[in-house]
């Protein structure tokens, strides 16, 4: 019994202490990123390596998000005779909540998991030993422009997903079944307002960061072995969709 | 001069370092030597603080670098080079950008400079034409020389060398000596080398030590420690299984 209470003891206290780790690495990031010289070069490179290189996945993934939607928003609003809510219901679901949920898990999958896998990489062959050795701090260089981008890039990839969403949604209400295209936007014209496009954005910012914080954290920490850089990668994703969910959430408790 | 004083280090309760003494002496080459997963790179990666030990002091022209902050920490290395096992170039640059990369960081040299300087660095290791091609495009033989060419670029006072001419073959590893060699000849730097590349290694070392068992077995001019009585030495140089030197 005692061996079991410790046991539970000793991983409690592994994970606090990893938890610990994390936040430390992360504010360490942001303390970097007020010190000059500003890496402004780094920054605008990883904005396009989140945003450019997952924009064909993120329009992908919100064409179909919003088709769907309109599939099925049509036949549960057409039983209630509501089928001019049917853009109403779209926007406020994508821009609320699907957009920025799912974008993030789409970044996640393509940008994220090549971000830790690059670190790791990095650790595994000495490149982050060799930026100490040349007294190049790596968080600074490697980590805050990432998180800086990440926060930059994220609320844009939700805004486009958002709106290929909705078109993709109105392809299918408006041209395939038949609703009339002034209510699906009169509809959204009316239902929708500042805070539902102003709290998706938000999460969207607080997407960037943690998926940024994550996988950068668990690609710099990867275990110096051969398989240290998939178990970073893996642990990376799976932890970003993890927290996407639980810190979406509670923002959707405190903004509702 | 570097002096290491008592040094301990352990891995998840696997002591590999049990109390090193050592001293390096200015503008020579000392060579560690011993056998695989004796703590000789352990060792190494503590002379620039990459590596912090449980207990001990490591002295660089007289401060204990162990207890250094991140700014004094950050000059004490300007004065290192570092050539890594295998060779760590940063693998989105090209060579010329990696070797470049110090001088665009750490100082405020003009792009003409550091241009004309990287240039040098790279005709010196014979690297002239290579600049353009990325690290993952060049031979294990050609990274090495450009990480030389990038520990060198500083114009450091002491370079440490990780097992330079693992992976290569006789050949190879060869010329990368004689480069080493060369470039010790040119720039007058102190030199610290971890190898298990015996003879070879004591035809330009200086010094040799040995480090077994967590601790310094042996240190000599290189001439004195080919002859060494001591048995772990001399058990280690003929590749005997008996001896003190437990054969794990």
């Amino acid at each position: 019994m005692l061996f079991i209470v410790r046991q539970i003891g000793a991983v409690t206290t592994a994970h606090l202490f990893g938890m610990g780790r994390g936040f430390l690495f992360l504010l360490s990031a942001f303390a970097w990123v007020f010190r000059p010289p500003a890496k402004l070069r780094l920054i605008v490179k990883h904005i396009k390596e989140i945003g450019v290189d997952s924009l064909s996945v993120v329009v992908l993934s919100g064409a179909f998000t919003g088709m769907v939607l309109g599939l099925q928003g049509y036949y549960s609003l057409r039983k209630f005779n509501a089928e001019s809510w049917l853009g109403s219901a779209v926007a406020l679901a994508l821009l609320r909540e699907l957009g920025p949920v799912l974008s993030a898990f789409m970044v996640t999958g393509r940008t994220g998991s090549a971000m830790a896998a690059e670190l790791g990489t990095m650790r595994v062959t000495e490149q982050i030993d060799a930026l100490y050795s040349m007294a190049i701090n790596p968080v600074k260089y490697l980590v805050s422009p990432r998180i800086i981008a990440g926060l930059i890039a994220m609320p844009l990839l939700t805004s486009i997903f958002n709106v290929v969403g909705i078109y993709g949604a109105f392809l299918i209400g408006v041209e395939l079944l038949g609703v009339s295209s002034g209510s699906y936007f009169a509809g959204m014209e009316g239902s929708v307002v500042f805070q539902d496009v102003y709290s998706g954005l938000l999460k969207s910012v607080s997407f960037g960061l943690i998926i940024t914080w994550v996988c950068c954290y668990k690609g710099f920490n990867a275990p110096p072995m051969a398989t240290g850089v998939s178990q970073a990668t893996t642990e990376s994703v799976v932890l970003s969709f993890v927290l996407i969910l639980v810190w979406d959430y509670f923002l959707t408790s405190i903004m509702l | 001069m570097i002096r290491v004083i008592d040094l301990y280090k352990n891995f998840a309760g696997h002591q590999v370092l049990k109390g090193v003494n050592l001293d390096i002496e200015t503008g020579k080459i000392t060579t560690i030597i011993g056998g695989s997963g004796s703590g000789k790179t352990v060792l190494l990666k503590h002379l620039n603080a990459l590596l912090l030990p449980e207990r001990g002091q490591i002295l660089v022209d007289g401060a204990d670098i162990t207890r250094l902050g991140d700014r004094a920490l950050n000059q004490i290395r300007q004065k290192f080079g570092v050539l890594f096992q295998g060779a760590a170039l940063l693998d989105f640059m090209t060579i010329f950008d990696n070797v470049a990369f110090p001088l665009r960081e750490k100082t405020e040299l003009g792009e003409a400079d550091i241009r004309d300087k990287v240039s040098e660095r790279l005709r010196q290791v014979g690297l002239e034409s290579m600049g353009y091609k990325y690290p993952a495009e060049v031979s294990g033989g050609m990274k090495k020389r450009a990480g030389l060419a990038r520990a060198l670029v500083m114009d450091p006072e002491i370079v440490l060398f990780d097992e330079p001419t693992t992976g290569l073959d006789p050949l190879l590893g060869k010329s990368i000596h004689q480069l080493i060699a060369r470039m010790h000849a040119t720039f007058g730097f102190t030199g610290v080398m971890v190898s298990h590349d015996i003879p070879e290694v004591f035809k330009f070392s200086d010094r040799v030590a040995m480090l077994a068992d967590g601790v310094i077995q042996a240190v000599a001019p290189t001439k004195e420690f080919v002859v060494s009585e001591n048995p772990a030495v001399r058990q280690f140089l003929r590749g005997e299984l008996e001896g003190p030197i437990e054969v794990m």
